[in-house]
């Protein structure tokens, strides 16, 4: 029988810095709740809001496969690996930290906020060579649709990471049903919901509101607004 | 009171900053090296809380290292610390001291 975890938005680790602005899901920084960290491989996912030319000096990572999703706005990365680049909405950018990687992330624009998901998964395999990637997302293809982002499989749609896990966006006119398949036994789904109302089993979700669903094969979804945009975390529930 | 924390790790930049956020909390001592002999010359000499295991330990290295520190030290929490100097290290250590 399939089981499930609710994370309403107002109960979101906060933190407000002036410049930044973020909302954390899962314990991260000076947010600790030993409710809230982890789900499944999925061990953060920040919505942070971003001032203007403001950002993150350089930091290192490592051993984490961290994907960056930028919801409004542009952010420009550098990092030790000689990537430099600028990833706006509509684009997903994927670093395997590995080994040990640092980097820098600053708004790219002066006189707009950036707003951006960050999401860090364990690997599945430790220390493996750093990388990086980027990719432009096909928005059509996400109209009333799931539509991959993320797979473990370079070959496959979107970007790729370090870890059995799948991710799909999709943005759905109001009254649109579908049903979303697991991609692999053992995992479970983590929906967040990016804008507008959604209805997934039986939970009605309301903006930037997070539900975990596992020990299931497949998870039932209804937009009840129209312009419901949400994001699907197939994700390993079992730490390799 | 204070809690000693060993960061062991191979990183030179990411064991550097790991001093600096361990040692940033007054209710923390942070003892960071990136050799497992200067680790274990810690273990035998000063008193520590936790050990936390840093990026690029190779996993034969792994498996000695935990050997070693649980035989000089039994029941000693040794953690995994992802990231990087990131911000998961405050949850980690709460949770190894819960």
């Amino acid at each position: 029988m399939s089981q499930f975890i609710l994370h309403k938005e107002n109960t979101r680790g906060h933190a407000n810095h002036g410049w930044l602005n973020a909302h954390h899901s899962f314990s991260f920084a000076n947010y600790y709740n030993p409710e809230r960290m982890h789900f499944g491989v999925l061990r953060v996912l920040n919505d942070d809001l971003i001032d203007g030319g403001m950002g993150f000096g350089n930091h290192p990572h490592d051993n984490m496969e961290i994907i960056t999703i930028p919801l409004a706005g542009a952010i420009a990365h550098k990092d030790s690996m000689g990537n430099s680049a600028v990833i706006k909405s509509g684009e997903i950018q994927v670093m395997s930290a590995g080994t040990g990687v640092s980097h820098s992330e600053y708004n790219a624009l002066a006189d707009e906020q950036l707003n951006l998901l960050q999401i860090w998964l364990f690997p599945n395999k430790k220390n493996v060579t750093p990388r990086y990637d980027q990719q432009t997302l096909n928005v059509e293809a996400m109209h009333n649709n799931f539509q991959q982002i993320l797979s473990p499989n370079a070959d496959d749609a979107g970007v790729w990471i370090q870890q059995d896990a799948w991710f799909s966006l999709g943005k759905f006119d109001e009254g649109f049903e579908t049903e979303y398949k697991i991609k692999k036994a053992g995992n479970g789904v983590y929906a967040f919901v990016i804008n507008g109302e959604v209805t997934i089993n039986g939970q009605t979700l309301s903006k930037r509101d997070g539900l975990g669903i596992w020990d299931t094969e497949s998870i039932n979804f209804k937009a009840n607004t129209a312009n419901a945009e949400v994001l699907l975390m197939d994700v390993p529930m079992e730490l390799n | 009171m204070q809690t000693t924390i060993l960061y062991i790790g191979r990183d030179t930049e990411i064991t550097n900053v790991m001093n600096r956020l361990l040692n940033a909390r007054p209710e923390w001592k942070g003892l960071c090296v990136c050799t497992d002999e200067e680790a274990i010359s810690i273990l035998k000499t000063q008193e520590v809380d936790i050990v936390l295991l840093g990026n690029g330990i190779n996993p034969a290295c792994e498996k000695a290292l935990r050997e070693n520190i649980s035989a000089l030290k039994p029941g000693i929490k040794i953690i995994q610390h992802y990231g990087g100097g990131s911000g998961l290290l405050y949850g980690e250590i709460m949770t190894a001291l819960g």
